[in-house]
């Protein structure tokens, strides 16, 4: 089993690898629709956001959708399977520039950028939220998890919903 | 752009003869009914929200918004005083601002630097006097008659509304039943801001009105809503409306989340719904009456408080077939910090990602998709009755819709 010690000795070109696998199959969770598996990306007491921009830009601590632990994300999930109405969609993530900020304890500070692509029904693929991560990364159960995933958007303004998970 | 001369369009622009009963699908989707919307509301004598005045605290401080689909700044001059203009240079129509928010001494336009001071007067036009002795303005050239278009402002406990008309007193616009209402919340308590949300909904700007002023819906879309008892038809609830039909207020409060005999007809209600991590909606009481109490204001407000979120949502028009909502979360500036995050965790249920409200965007946009292509077709709005009442005490009604198109239809003489 992998520990954070040999997450921490490890050379830069493996801890790259070790994180392009994650945030791939992060993406691939979701885009995958494998919803039930997401809360599985982050440990127990874990911080998830969704931020407009200019709300982190200005310290307004509002979110979008604000999860403070495993429970909220499987609230959303939850929510997704069984109360939300809404209209079909596909959403695919595409995960760039994941760059490892450096350890902090045990926590690994890392930055990627993403954008997201929504399509529906009648309609062309469109894009539909591009960020950045602002993540704390740490080793759980022997492997990398989220311990903070904060998803700032650029745009401000989201078309319409943002049901899924960025 | 496609015209309302009856010659052009005949009976499919005509209201029905039901009248109130029924809404024409052409007042959603017809360009020619939405730039008389422009005219006769957002430039009309009405009071439009534009800002808290938390928003802008200091001299200088500005924020940028729409009423209709013209921008406006919200300027806070160095007397304090809030003046509001619109966002368009007096010299060849440059928007000059286009920062949601700021701080600047003066208003300069970033094209050919005509400059005006915090309250929109034209103070500063280069080359004015020429150079070299070519050119600059006629000797007469006045710059007091060149200003930035001003708007007449009114305030109440801290927040701000702004008309291209003039309208009467505020008091008066909202009259004797959304007084008591609006100051429940704005009680001149100092406010807070906690931040932003916006959001793009394909549909016309009308069903957002309507939807919040529907009670029909709420415990039957709703499947989190009224699972957890938060806001249901068997609730205990009050809807009233002004003597005019343009303003209104629906409130009630909580109930349980167990069947009733009125639940029957709830196909969604999930009595077994649990929440993994219930600390996102543990409300505590923070008013006298009701937990939850939304208002509609005439033409472009929505205040919000459930439970303990409080939010304003803006109403900005973009075209017949889209609106902006612009949701600007607050709370009291006495906030303890567990107030602070209890409201920044009932907000999950609000804003385009909202438990309850991401149900009623992608609503109203399935609504435009089945009204845009059918102008000469109608909605039915016969539950509750087919005239409109002031106040009544349940919510099994679509009084509230009635009233709101009595008036619109006065006022675009429809």
């Amino acid at each position: 089993m992998d520990t954070i010690a040999s997450y921490r000795q490890m050379g830069k070109n493996e801890l790259r690898l070790a994180l392009e696998e994650l945030y791939a199959d992060y993406a691939a969770c979701l885009n995958d629709e494998r919803f039930e598996d997401w809360p599985d990306f982050f440990i127990e007491k874990c911080l998830y956001k969704i931020v407009p921009r200019e709300n982190f830009q200005r310290d307004l601590p509002l979110a979008t959708m604000l999860c403070e632990s495993r429970g909220y994300l499987l609230d959303r999930v939850q929510s997704i399977r069984k109360t939300h109405v809404f209209a079909p969609r596909v959403v695919r993530r595409l995960v760039s520039g994941i760059r490892p900020i450096g350890w902090q304890g045990d926590e690994l500070e890392c930055r990627a950028d993403y954008a997201a692509f929504e399509t529906l029904t009648d309609e062309f693929t469109r894009v539909f939220n591009v960020g950045r991560y602002l993540d704390r990364i740490v080793v759980d159960d022997g492997r990398l998890k989220f311990k903070e995933k904060v998803c700032v958007f650029d745009s401000n303004l989201v078309p319409n919903s943002l049901i899924y998970p960025l | 752009m496609d015209t309302l001369e009856p010659k052009q369009n005949g009976a499919a622009r005509a209201w029905p003869q039901e009248g109130i009963t029924r809404i024409p699908y052409f007042v959603y989707s017809d360009p020619a009914i939405y730039a008389k919307e422009q005219e006769r509301i957002f430039r009309g004598p009405y009071w439009s929200y534009v800002a808290l005045e938390a928003e802008i605290p200091k001299p200088g401080d500005y924020k940028r918004t729409f009423i209709g689909d013209r921008s406006v700044l919200v300027m806070r001059g160095t007397d304090g005083a809030i003046n509001v203009v619109e966002n368009r240079c007096a010299h060849r129509g440059v928007q000059i601002c286009q920062q949601h928010l700021g701080n600047a001494p003066e208003i300069m336009c970033p094209y050919h630097q005509w400059t005006y001071d915090l309250k929109g007067d034209l103070i500063g036009v280069p080359f004015r006097r020429g150079v070299k002795g070519n050119g600059g303005m006629p000797a007469d050239f006045d710059l007091a008659q060149h200003g930035l278009r001003k708007l007449a402002v009114t305030r109440r406990n801290g927040v701000v509304f702004a008309s291209f008309g003039q309208p009467e007193p505020f008091e008066d616009y909202l009259g004797p039943k959304l007084i008591p209402l609006f100051d429940r919340i704005f009680d001149g308590r100092e406010l807070k801001v906690l931040g932003y949300s916006r959001q793009l909904t394909p549909a016309n700007w009308k069903l957002m009105f309507e939807n919040i002023k529907d009670s029909y819906h709420a415990s039957l879309l709703h499947v989190f809503l009224l699972s957890f008892g938060l806001n249901r038809v068997d609730n205990p609830t009050r809807m009233v409306i002004d003597k005019t039909g343009r303003h209104a207020s629906a409130m009630s409060w909580r109930g349980e989340q167990k069947h009733t005999e009125a639940t029957a007809d709830m196909k969604s209600l999930l009595v077994d719904l649990k929440l993994n991590d219930p600390t996102m909606l543990q409300p505590v009481k923070e008013y006298a009456e009701y937990t939850i109490c939304v208002m509609t204001l005439w033409p472009n407000l929505i205040i919000q408080q459930q439970s303990n979120t409080l939010a304003m949502r803006q109403l900005v028009t973009r075209g017949p077939g889209q609106f902006e909502l612009a949701w600007t979360f607050f709370g009291y500036a006495t906030d303890d910090e567990e107030m602070v995050k209890r409201r920044l965790r009932q907000a999950n249920l609000m804003g385009p990602s909202g438990y309850v409200s991401i149900d009623d965007s992608e609503m109203m946009a399935l609504a435009q998709a089945g009204i845009a292509p059918a102008p000469e077709e109608a909605a039915v709005i016969e539950l509750g009755g087919r005239g409109w009442e002031e106040e009544i005490q349940h919510g099994v009604s679509e009084n509230l819709i009635r009233g709101l198109y009595d008036y619109y239809r006065q006022v675009m003489e429809l």
